[in-house]
């Protein structure tokens, strides 16, 4: 998947999902491998639970550190109203990878709007290549419900073709040793699933 | 070796190999994290100040004392900071002295999005623009240098994206710091007006070297390329540009004031259309035509927010005669939206367990008119609070609530001033003080979280820690209010929901000023948390009388309230409201 061209990856989620460890990790695959990259995050007001959004990119030369719309080639979506929030930005035949997780936003706790059904059949009709998984339930049987970004991680690294000693090299250098252990079982879990 | 940096720790990666001794600063996004990553570098100094205006004096005092200095804020930051910058900007200094100013369009963390560039052109000091992080870090090295050689102080502008970005950078070592000696010089320092009529002269000298100066200056560069669409272009805005029109020729100016004249008319001379991409104001545009040279910017490109690269293609396809110049990929369109899905908003809320919300959730059933200010307190004007009338600046409540009181006066006992602790220190004393000696009746609450919540926890004077997190003296807001001439001063737990409604209502209807004072810490500041609530499905009536609190943990539903018991830190402001004894906390429950 990653060439010449410039391969943009969204990761979308809300505020303290743990989106930044995620492209911490993925940036350091990217770098890795060779490539330019650049990555552009959210910070301030938007992470008091607020939907939040960081954008990589790799590739030879990479300019601009934002994704234009319709240009993603994957979406990591933490949460499935996200998922659908950011979906225009997917490029035609692009990759959805979804963690099959509900986080109501305020207006839908409040019962003022409707949080919408079946989203991953929603995106599926859109996107042929949808990857959905409950990585919140995949963390908390390994004991901690933080360790889900991980275990997208794990998902996302198969699908971008990542030599996997590089991402155990990566969670070394970008996790602290305390929950070293955790998140290379969580990785692990992401990564056997079928991409 | 190269790292990958936002462009807020470059900078302070090249103040660091620059020799760069002392920097001051007050948190403001996009440019807290600068001075949390200089301070961790071994030989430095570094310190929050209670505001920007402090930090700027802190800083031209390192600066004149002969020490290289970095003083860093946000946009608006600078507005409370400009008095001090434009009289530096007479002195001049002594060592270095480079202002880091981050501009926020698009405003996704600001009240408001001024182009802080025309700051370098009222102050005639030179202006410093970076396009991502190897520039923020090299382009400290040459302001300083800059500063020292024409004895000015210069402006670093970046904007959000540029400060929030990582590219590559490429680290160097840290150069030569040694603090050059301070002379007494009052001619040059003692801006009385017969030294500041000499220093004006001084000053406009320096402008015209500046001039010439920035004809040569190496981060001003031309990429010719095809001779048709020529671009000229700064900052973040140059990344997209070479995106997405990277056929043209682009004339980069890293420097953006003085403007380089006779490098834009070569330029200009030489492309066929001649474009100028900027974000917010015309500022390089209006430069330009005042040379006399017809160049196309603004009337194509908004004023307003951010500059995108498909907004950019657009642009430039609707008025060029070289289409074939832009790259179109960019305009290509991406998978549909579902057009039968309405899809719900996710605004920022108050975290669960956060203090403020039983403070404006008591407002609210008071009805109050709440002067407001920034903060994440900020967050009490959305619903369901709607407890928040005005937000206008760093400080303003108090003095607001004064003047919305002298106006009307029968408004007395219905208005409040609402102002978190860090934002008292910044600049809500003097507000308070104007309460106590114009004998208004106003009621100032402190909402005190023992942090600078918003930007992500910085330390301030009330705290006890320092930048460095050594413990320092702690600031007694009760004793500073009184001092101030406040007599009625009051300190409330904002978890005790009808305590907290007497007193507020109490305060109000007082016929002298008064302070409360709500304490609690900040929810993301608790480690342990207090055991959740769990809801009685049987007892719960469904009144939601709960969900007026707006609690992330709370959510409404057919038959019952439910409680997320992740979410839930045990606050048990729902519990006070609740008619039927419905929520229980976890070990309360019997049976």
């Amino acid at each position: 998947m990653v060439n010449d061209k410039v391969t943009n990856i969204l990761i979308v989620g809300v505020g303290g999902q743990g989106t930044i460890l995620a492209s911490r990790i993925l940036s350091y695959l990217a770098r890795e491998a060779g490539h330019d990259v650049k990555v552009s995050e959210i910070h301030g007001m938007a992470q008091r639970g607020g939907s939040v959004v960081t954008q990589v990119r790799m590739g030879k030369k990479v300019y601009s550190p934002l994704i234009a719309e319709g240009q993603a080639d994957i979406i990591l979506a933490f949460e499935r109203l996200e998922a659908i929030r950011w979906m225009h930005y997917l490029k035609k035949g692009g990759t959805m990878i979804i963690s099959d997780q509900v986080i109501e936003p305020v207006p839908v706790i409040m019962g003022l709007q409707k949080y919408p059904d079946s989203i991953v059949d929603r995106i599926r009709r859109k996107v042929l290549d949808t990857i959905a998984l409950d990585a919140l339930t995949i963390a908390r049987n390994l004991g901690n419900d933080k360790a889900s970004n991980v275990v997208l991680m794990g998902v996302l690294a198969r699908k971008m073709g990542f030599p996997k000693e590089k991402c155990i090299k990566a969670l070394e250098e970008k996790v602290p040793p305390k929950f070293l252990e955790l998140n290379k079982q969580a990785f692990e879990e992401g990564w056997k699933i079928e991409v | 070796m190269k790292e990958l940096l936002t462009g807020n720790e470059a900078i302070a990666r090249g103040a660091f190999e620059a020799g760069v001794t002392v920097a001051a600063a007050y948190p403001g996004t996009p440019s807290t994290e600068i001075l949390e990553n200089f301070v961790r570098y071994q030989g430095v100094y570094a310190q929050w100040s209670p505001n920007e205006k402090v930090a700027m004096e802190v800083g031209l005092g390192a600066a004149l004392g002969g020490a290289r200095t970095l003083v860093t804020m946000k946009h608006v930051g600078v507005n409370v900071a400009a008095d001090p910058l434009f009289t530096l900007a007479y002195t001049g200094v002594n060592a270095g002295f480079v202002l880091v100013g981050a501009d926020d369009p698009g405003m996704h963390s600001s009240q408001n999005e001024q182009d802080n560039r025309n700051y370098a052109k009222f102050a005639k000091i030179p202006l410093l623009e970076p396009s991502n992080s190897q520039e923020c870090k090299d382009m400290v090295g040459l302001a300083l240098e800059i500063s020292e050689q024409f004895d000015t102080p210069v402006l670093l502008r970046t904007t959000t994206r540029v400060a929030h970005s990582q590219s590559f950078v490429e680290l160097g070592e840290r150069g030569e710091s040694h603090t050059k000696p301070y002379t007494k010089t009052p001619s040059k320092y003692v801006m009385v007006p017969a030294h500041a009529r000499g220093r004006h002269v001084v000053v406009e000298e320096r402008r015209q070297k500046l001039l010439e100066y920035s004809e040569t200056c190496p981060v001003n560069k031309v990429e010719l390329a095809d001779k048709s669409i020529g671009i000229i272009t700064s900052g973040i805005v140059y990344e997209y540009v070479k995106e997405v029109i990277p056929g043209a020729s682009v004339l980069k100016l890293g420097m953006t004031f003085p403007l380089p004249e006779k490098l834009v008319r070569k330029f200009a001379a030489e492309v066929k259309e001649l474009y100028v991409v900027e974000e917010l104001e015309p500022f390089l545009e209006e430069q330009i035509r005042l040379m006399g040279i017809e160049v196309t910017g603004k009337k194509l490109f908004p004023r307003m927010g951010e500059i995108s690269q498909s907004m950019l293609a657009e642009k430039i396809l609707s008025v060029t005669e070289f289409k074939e110049l832009v790259d179109t990929s960019v305009l290509v369109k991406g998978v549909e939206g579902d057009p039968d899905v309405q899809i719900p908003v996710r605004p920022p809320v108050m975290c669960p367990g956060c203090p403020h919300r039983g403070v404006f959730y008591t407002l609210s059933q008071l009805k109050m008119t709440v002067m407001g200010d920034i903060g994440c307190y900020t967050l009490g004007a959305l619903p369901p609070l709607e407890a928040m009338d005005t937000c206008i600046c760093m400080g303003a409540s108090v003095g607001s609530a004064l003047g919305m009181e002298k106006a009307h006066p029968e408004m007395h006992g219905k208005v409040v001033a609402v102002i978190g602790d860090s934002t008292f220190l910044h600049s809500g004393i003097t507000g308070l003080l104007d309460v106590a000696y114009n004998k208004g009746a106003t009621t100032t609450i402190i909402l005190d979280n023992s942090t600078t919540a918003m930007t992500g926890h910085q330390d301030h004077p009330a705290t006890g820690r320092t930048l460095s997190k050594e413990p320092t003296c702690q600031v007694d807001l009760v004793a500073l209010a009184k001092a101030l001439g406040i007599s009625r001063v009051v300190t409330a737990d904002p978890f005790e929901l009808d305590n907290l409604k007497n007193i507020i209502k109490e305060e109000a209807e007082a016929n002298e000023p008064s302070v409360i004072i709500t304490k609690r810490p900040c929810a993301l500041l608790i480690k342990e948390k207090s055991s959740p609530y769990t809801i009685q499905t049987d007892t719960c009536i469904n009144c939601k009388k709960c969900m007026k609190l707006g609690c992330p943990a709370l959510t409404a539903g057919v038959e019952t309230v439910t409680v997320n018991a992740t979410l839930c830190t045990g606050c048990g402001l729902c519990a006070q409201l609740c008619p039927s004894g419905a929520l229980k906390k976890a070990g309360e429950v019997i049976g």
